[in-house]
Order: C-alpha cells, then sequence, then structure tokens
C-alpha cells in the first residue's frame, strides 16, 4: 500500500488513515520518497523538510489516535508554494534576494493547515514573486511540465501544479494574482480554485500585487480543493481586507446537479487568438452540461479587450510598491560589496532581482509616476469597476460563467521569456476574474491533439465557490478527464 | 508612449535598481512593446467612472485583538544581513 499513497488524493488519504489502513508517518515518508525521485527531472520544490514533517507526523497520529482531532484532511501531507510563509522552513519566493530568508512566523492559511492536522512537506518552485506564466523565472530554475518536460507547466504556481500531476505531492496550495492557480492546473491537467478575493487570509503570503492576489488549493479532484477551501478560509484579524462570510461546507459541493443552471460563455473568450483544440474542448464541456440539465449560452462581454492592460497596470503598480521593501537590510540578499547606504540598496535589489521582476518595478513606477499617473493607474481602476460591472450584469442572467483557462495547451520551455508581451497576453482570460475579485475553479476538459491537457474555468459570482464546485464537481464525476495523469499516457 | 533611454534611467532611478547594458537595450524594446499595447486602453470610454480600488466594499477596519501582535526581537534579527546590539546594521549614512 505504502508506495502508491502519494498517488492519492487528500480526502482519500485522510479517510486510510482514520481506517488505520495507513500511519501518517507512512503517508508523509511516501510524499518525501515520490518527490525525492521524480524532483530530478520535474523540478517541482525549491525545499523538501523530510525530518521537521516527519516529527509533526508522529504529534498528529497520537491526537488521531486519542481522538483529539476534528478535520476532513487530518494527517495530509500538504505541499506549499514557496511565497507562503512557513516558521522555520525557508521561503524564497523564488528569487535570489529570498533565497537565504526563514521566516520566523506562519502565514495564517499555514496555521490553519496545521491545526487541522496537515504536514508541510515542502515548499513549491513558481515564478519569481510569482511574475510569469510559465514558472520559467525562478531563480532555481524552471519547473518542467510533467506531461512532456520540453514544455513549461505554466505558472506562477508551476511547482504546484506539476507535483499534482507528477504525484509528487497528495494536495497543494498555490496563489492566484492574475491566473497563478488556474493556468498552471489548465496545462498539468490538475484542478484548482481561486477564491473570491477576502475569503482566504493573506497574511504570510508574500505581496505581489495586494489587491488581486488569493491563496488557494491545487488538487486531484474538486472534492479535495474543497475540502482545503474549507479549511483555510475565513476572517483573520491580521488580513484588513477578509471579509465576514457564511462559513463554507465542503460536503455542499458532493451534491446537487445541474438541471436548470444557466451558464454563460464570454464570446469574447472564444475569439481570435484561442487554439481550435481549447475551443472544442471548452464546448464540448459545454455540452456535457447541457446534457445535465443546464442552458447554455454564449453572450457578448467586450470589456475583455481591456482586461491585460487593465491588469498589468493595476498590478505592477502595486507590486513597484510592495518590493520596495527588499533593501538588503532586514532580510534577505544584501550585496557585499557596497559603500553606502543607497548603493547597498540599488546592488542588493540588482543583483537580488531577475529580469522580470526589475521590468515590472519599472513599469509599476511608470504607471504610478508624476505626469502619468491619471492616464495610466487611474484609468486602470476606472477600467477595474467597467470589469467587475460586465460580469454583474452578466450575473443578472446566469448562475456561472465558462470559459477556456488559457488559449493554449502548455508552450515550449523558452518559447515566452524572449517575448513578455506575448507571455503577457497569454493571461486574457484569467486576469479580468482578479481584477473583478471573483472566484474561480479550474478543471481538467480535454486534450489536445498532442496530448496535453486542456483546462476550463467556472467563474462564480462573489462568495459562491459552493456553486462553480458543486459545478465542478458534476462534471467530474461524469468524465475521466481529471482522472488521467501523465504516467499512465 | 515613447519610451528613450531617459526615461529608462529614471524608472531606474525611482526602483532603487540598475541594469547592464544589456538589460538596457532589452529594456527599451520590451517596454515599448508593452506600453504600446497598453495604451489601446485609452480607447475605453471611461468618462464618469468611479475608480475602484478595492473589490467589495470595505470600511476602516480596526483590529480587536486585545493583546497587540509583536514578534521578538532577536529573532527578526536571524535573517538580517548584518546586525549589532539589537539593531540593524548598515553603512555609514551620514558624512
Amino acid at each position: 500500500m505504502s508506495a502508491k499513497i502519494n498517488t492519492l488524493g487528500a480526502l482519500e488519504t485522510a479517510e486510510l488513515i482514520r481506517k488505520r489502513e495507513i500511519s501518517v508517518k507512512e503517508a508523509v515518508s511516501a510524499v518525501i520518497a515520490a518527490a525525492e525521485e521524480k524532483d530530478k527531472e520535474y523540478n517541482c520544490y525549491t525545499t523538501l523538510c523530510p525530518e521537521k514533517a516527519l516529527e509533526k507526523a508522529e504529534k498528529v497520529q497520537a491526537l488521531i489516535d486519542s481522538g483529539d482531532i476534528d478535520s476532513p484532511l487530518a494527517g495530509v501531507p500538504v505541499s506549499v508554494k514557496d511565497n507562503i510563509c512557513t516558521k522555520g522552513i525557508r521561503t524564497t519566493c523564488s528569487s535570489k534576494i529570498l533565497g537565504n530568508f526563514v521566516p520566523v512566523y506562519n502565514a495564517t492559511v499555514v496555521d490553519k493547515m496545521e491545526k487541522a492536522g496537515m504536514i508541510t512537506v515542502g515548499k513549491l518552485n513558481m515564478d519569481e514573486f510569482a511574475m510569469g506564466s510559465t514558472t520559467e523565472t525562478s531563480y532555481f530554475g524552471a519547473t518542467k511540465n510533467p506531461w512532456d518536460t520540453s514544455k513549461v507547466p505554466g505558472g506562477s504556481s508551476g511547482g504546484a501544479a506539476a507535483c499534482i500531476a507528477a504525484d509528487e505531492a497528495i494536495i497543494a496550495l498555490g496563489s492566484d494574482t492574475g491566473g497563478s492557480i488556474r493556468q498552471p492546473c489548465s496545462f498539468c491537467g490538475v484542478t484548482g480554485l481561486k477564491p473570491t478575493y477576502g475569503t482566504v487570509s493573506r497574511y504570510g503570503l508574500v505581496a505581489y500585487a495586494s489587491s488581486l492576489d488569493q491563496i488557494g488549493p491545487v488538487g486531484k479532484n474538486v472534492a479535495d480543493c474543497a475540502a482545503v477551501y474549507s479549511i483555510i478560509s475565513g476572517k483573520d484579524e491580521k488580513d484588513g481586507t477578509s471579509m465576514n462570510f457564511a462559513p463554507f461546507e465542503y460536503t455542499a459541493v458532493l451534491n446537487g446537479d445541474m438541471k436548470g443552471k444557466k451558464i454563460g460563455i464570454p464570446a469574447d473568450y472564444l475569439g481570435e487568438g484561442l487554439a481550435p483544440d481549447v475551443k472544442e474542448a471548452v464546448m464540448n464541456a459545454a455540452k456535457v452540461f447541457e446534457n445535465m440539465g443546464a442552458e447554455v449560452e454564449i453572450f457578448p462581454m467586450p470589456i475583455s479587450k481591456y482586461a491585460i492592460p487593465t491588469y498589468y497596470i493595476i498590478a505592477c503598480a502595486e507590486a513597484c510598491s510592495n518590493l520596495s521593501r527588499y533593501d538588503g537590510i532586514k532580510y534577505g540578499y544584501a550585496s557585499p560589496d557596497a559603500e553606502n547606504l543607497r548603493e547597498l540598496y540599488i546592488k542588493s535589489r540588482s543583483e537580488g532581482f531577475g529580469m522580470e521582476v526589475k521590468r515590472r518595478i519599472m513599469l509599476g513606477n511608470f504607471v504610478l509616476s508624476s505626469g502619468y499617473y491619471d492616464a495610466y493607474y487611474k484609468k486602470a481602476l476606472k477600467a477595474k469597476k467597467l470589469v467587475q460591472k460586465a460580469f454583474f450584469d452578466a450575473f443578472e442572467k446566469y448562475d456561472m460563467i465558462l470559459g477556456p483557462v488559457a488559449p493554449t495547451t502548455a508552450l515550449k520551455l523558452g518559447e515566452s521569456l524572449s517575448d513578455p508581451l506575448k507571455m503577457y497576453l497569454g493571461d486574457i482570460y484569467t486576469v479580468m476574474v482578479n481584477i473583478a475579485g471573483l472566484p474561480s475553479a479550474a478543471v481538467p476538459c480535454g486534450f489536445d491533439s498532442e496530448g496535453m491537457p486542456v483546462g476550463m474555468q467556472l467563474i462564480g459570482k462573489p462568495f459562491g465557490e459552493t456553486e462553480i464546485l458543486r459545478a465542478a464537481h458534476c462534471f467530474e464525476s461524469a468524465t475521466d478527464f481529471s482522472a488521467k495523469r501523465p504516467q499512465m499516457a | 508612449m515613447q519610451i528613450t533611454s531617459e526615461l529608462i534611467s529614471y524608472l531606474e532611478s525611482l526602483g532603487r535598481i540598475r541594469l547592464t547594458e544589456e538589460e538596457r537595450k532589452n529594456s527599451e524594446k520590451d517596454l515599448q512593446d508593452i506600453l504600446s499595447y497598453i495604451d489601446t486602453l485609452n480607447e475605453l470610454d471611461t468618462e464618469g467612472v468611479e475608480p475602484l480600488s478595492h473589490s467589495f466594499p470595505v470600511t476602516n477596519v480596526f483590529s480587536t485583538v486585545e493583546e497587540p501582535f509583536s514578534m521578538d526581537r532577536d529573532l527578526i534579527l536571524e535573517n538580517a544581513p548584518e546586525s549589532e546590539n539589537g539593531c540593524f546594521r548598515v553603512p555609514k549614512t551620514v558624512e
């Protein structure tokens, strides 16, 4: 049994632990063994922490044995994106500038998972500071797509999606600022949730664009993601933007049907630039929903055209402000040969940041600088209002919105690095969700002609996680895309 | 919007970064491409639209935590590249 634990889902693993068929230690050891073996090829992890995890496993086992823990995921090993602070475990954001940073506190989500008996086994590779859509901007080297190692896993949570696809993890946490959970899920054929803004605490998430960032689960199936979301969500005093809302019950996702549900597909999500294989897979998914009794309609959403400019202005503006904290003094990398304070700032930052990060710092400073603020930053905040309004208008007619996650399947390694604008354009279908603050679930819905996975997203109303995850669960139950793994191909 | 060498220098200075010659050359082209694309936003009519900062209405939040959240100084300084006598150590700042 123990040799295959790494291939299980999270709820499945917890069930076996509850039934005493496997121990917590066996579950942790299985994931670490799989990661140590396969990561030479895929490079999903920046850090593995076997000693800490095994020590924790014993404590959690004791709590389970004495009946002192009430959680659907007690004893389950979890892998965490490396921009989420883990006390005593290096948290690098895949950047040289944080290469030696060891947080002295846990992110709220990590505290919550630990309280629920989940065990952090390692930290996951990502684009540097979550800036990128391929995981190639990582200081620790690119992660490879387990379906085809000549291709990118997507990004920025590329390590999270790839480790799930490769069975190097049971469940993972990612973060999504403009598609960073959903797009790698689509490229790697796994499931993920970008929650409603404010439902998951950002305390301890290294900030990229604070008004857009959200932490969410990446997993092998919808139920696992729902269970993790039930654990990590909720109001947190330590995050001033976290919201009060009705507690989420993951079991509510597992029941219900699609009869009479109205699904809208934005026509602008099906237009120029969308690969034919991706379009076909998404339209086939729409048929699956129709066969289950849903009504599907295509509707115009012309504001989509302005999604990318709006997103990059807002995200870069916030990034240049958030990243001003890296100064070579308080933590992180300090240049060894600076003679005065200003040089220390400049050299530490120039040597510590990669090119994509520098580019976004420059763009952000540009859109916020005197003379350009109104024309760019303020304009983008007005566009943000119009993007949100377009969604709210659509939700007057539809229960949820369906669309592709990305215009293509996974790209070849190296294709995007030389042309940043081209990489940005790939975020067209995902960024609007962040701009509007909405929840969106990414679910596998097919394969292209080369056998690479295609993902769709189901976008919901604010706090509509139950509705979209229930629809995703119905789809998953009616199809077998989520069950496919590259190892079987 | 035209990207010039002077503008790149200004943005380096604002961001406290210094690009290598090669990075500068690529940046001029890349930022030009990106900003030209971003400029399409000018076509969008935003007359009379209020800027939206937060996705959902938020009001000022006062913490109800009774004990202020704090951390041990020595622990914090463990991550500092250089520290001395419980302080961050920096190069001489006053001549």
